[in-house]
């Protein structure tokens, strides 16, 4: 059943450039970085038990180094971006970890918050490096050495480009899935049901922990570079801590205890966010509504509702 | 019998309190060694220094030749010494079988294995099946751990020590919170797991002096931080002064009608 959904989700989503309007396409690509970004969030966050507050910081190094990369190195391969840019934030997120996975629940999110703040305001004052409140550009890559010359930028995001990173979520979400499952994730789990106990069962409590929060960032870079790609810019919103807090809502929305949930959290709230912003200047105070009736009426987020009322009519 | 577990001269002080003190004891091969003593007689202290935890003022601590004072958790069960704690300690969201294979993965070294499969890992479900079958729960493999009832949560949390294939297993009052009825049968199914898991020796601590006489080789007791006596339970039970200073204390119930 799971694996019929799965695939009829991939073929939703290469479909859809041919059933919507490009604009469409263009409003649903961030879901696809989300999602992306949001895989590597929750092995921290669902599996782990570690709830960052400021990963919106790994999503904004994806964003300037693919700036930095295409707009000021020539550095054309979106390959290559890819894997400079996620190179980049696996490096700056291990000073990080050290710090931050010695501590846990509140603490480790306050920490995480506070290096998210501290790379927001190095955006800022570091204008020749940055272009502060700006930001810089992002100049639109080649795929596999293609350059697509001929197409204009929307013909480019909503072509080619989309379906590269629609594959490319299927690709890092069939990595997560083996790492999820694997020993040493189950050793994760084992961390954060009971980490004394783990630790005499012989997990390497802070070791793992720290190994997932570098995956975590890697994840999440690449989902920052897509996102610039697809603005054509990196800015300091990127690295704001209500981004950080988006990706915790997206997370709960969808349902972090579940593999899928995180996935289902980006598209579920892209969508809401772009049907809102088009109603209401209140778009936030409806979103934070959402959040609450969520969290109090259906803790295991969308997914939870989604599997509850298939237990209900699922024939037997 | 070659010794296993040996301190010498471990002294344990926390500013002007000493805890323990001229701490020296041996376990060997084939030992069940019982640690006693009142309350406050530093029983808890000697344990978490004797599983690397706390590392002790003076005095060494060696295990199978290798220091390890103060080593940690996860260096221990590498080492082959396993714990099982007086509350019981699970994993509420794991299935039993997942909670097993958490140890049988540290011990088969399979713990950097970032993308094999857990499912598909025929050996690991053998040694998993294998370890649930000596503590009657191979028939709740797929059982999340908190829907357990609370005998079978402690035998989860036991088996999955006995996981690591320790030679020494150090069980902190395993029958606590278990009815008296219960006891002899969960320190039987200890015992006879002990011998198919092939641990070597069994460190007690126990406040029931019926268990301890019934199932110890050697009675180590302590008072005030100190060794009082290292006996074997028959010298023990029949020396007056140790078992009023020892079992007197630790009340009326605990005293064995000799």
């Amino acid at each position: 059943m799971r694996a019929l959904l799965v695939v009829a989700a991939i073929a939703a989503l290469v479909a859809l450039p041919s059933v919507v309007s490009p604009y469409y396409v263009t409003v649903i690509l961030p879901a696809v970085a989300y999602a992306i970004a949001l895989l590597g969030f929750n092995l921290l966050f669902g599996y782990t038990g570690l709830l960052s507050f400021g990963h919106a910081l790994f999503v904004a190094i994806g964003g300037y180094s693919a700036a930095v990369l295409s707009a000021k190195l020539g550095v054309k391969s979106f390959e290559l971006v890819l894997l400079i840019s996620a190179a980049v934030s696996v490096l700056v997120a291990i000073p990080v970890a050290l710090l931050s996975v010695r501590y846990v629940r509140i603490f480790f999110g306050i920490l995480t918050l506070a290096f998210g703040m501290l790379f927001h305001s190095f955006l800022f004052k570091f204008y020749d490096l940055t272009g502060g409140d700006t930001g810089l550009r992002v100049l639109r890559p080649s795929l596999f050495g293609r350059e697509f010359a001929d197409m204009d930028k929307t013909t480019f995001l909503v072509g080619p480009f989309y379906y590269y990173c629609v594959a490319l979520l299927v690709v890092l979400g069939f990595i997560m899935w083996r790492i999820v499952h694997s020993p040493f994730g189950l050793h994760l789990m084992a961390a954060r049901e009971h980490p004394r106990k783990a630790e005499y069962l012989g997990v390497r409590v802070r070791f793992v922990r720290f190994l997932a929060f570098l995956v975590s960032a890697f994840y999440c870079a690449i989902g920052g570079v897509i996102l610039a790609i697809n603005t054509g810019q990196a800015d300091p919103e990127l690295a704001y801590w209500t981004h950080s807090g988006d990706l915790v809502f997206m997370t709960v929305l969808g349902g972090f205890a579940s593999f899928f949930g995180p996935i289902v959290g980006a598209f579920s709230f892209v969508a809401l966010k772009g049907e809102l912003m088009g109603l209401t200047g209140y778009w936030r105070f409806v979103l934070g509504v959402v959040l609450v009736i969520m969290v109090v009426l259906f803790p295991r987020g969308l997914v939870g509702v989604g599997q509850q009322v298939w237990a209900k009519v699922r024939p037997r | 019998m070659s010794v296993l577990l040996e301190t010498s001269g471990v002294r344990k002080a926390y500013g002007e309190f000493v805890a323990l003190d001229e701490v020296s004891l041996t376990v060997s091969d084939g030992e069940v060694l019982s640690i006693v003593g009142p309350n406050g007689a530093g029983k808890s202290t000697l344990v978490n220094v004797l599983t690397g935890l706390l590392k002790p003022t003076l005095g060494t601590v060696r295990f199978k030749g290798h220091d390890i004072a103060g080593v940690g958790p996860v260096m221990l069960a590498r080492r082959g010494m396993a714990r099982a704690f007086q509350l019981v300690h699970i994993f509420p969201a794991l299935t039993v079988g997942e909670t097993i294979a958490v140890a049988a993965i540290s011990q088969t070294g399979r713990a950097r294995r970032v993308f094999s499969s857990v499912m598909k890992d025929a050996e690991l479900a053998d040694r998993v099946r294998e370890v649930a079958a000596i503590f009657g729960l191979d028939g709740k493999l797929a059982t999340q751990s908190q829907f357990l009832s609370q005998g079978e949560k402690k035998l989860l949390d036991i088996a999955s020590a006995f996981a690591l294939k320790p030679e020494v297993i150090l069980l902190d009052e395993p029958t606590s919170g278990v009815s008296s009825a219960d006891k002899h049968g969960i320190m039987r199914t200890l015992m006879e797991a002990s011998k198919r898991a092939g641990v070597k020796a069994i460190i007690l601590v126990e406040h029931d002096m019926d268990l301890v006489a019934e199932y110890s080789s050697r009675i180590v007791a302590l008072q005030g931080g100190r060794v009082l006596a290292d006996r074997a339970p028959r010298d023990f039970f029949n020396d007056p002064e140790i078992v009023a200073a020892i079992v007197g204390k630790m009340g009326p119930r605990h005293v064995r009608a000799a």
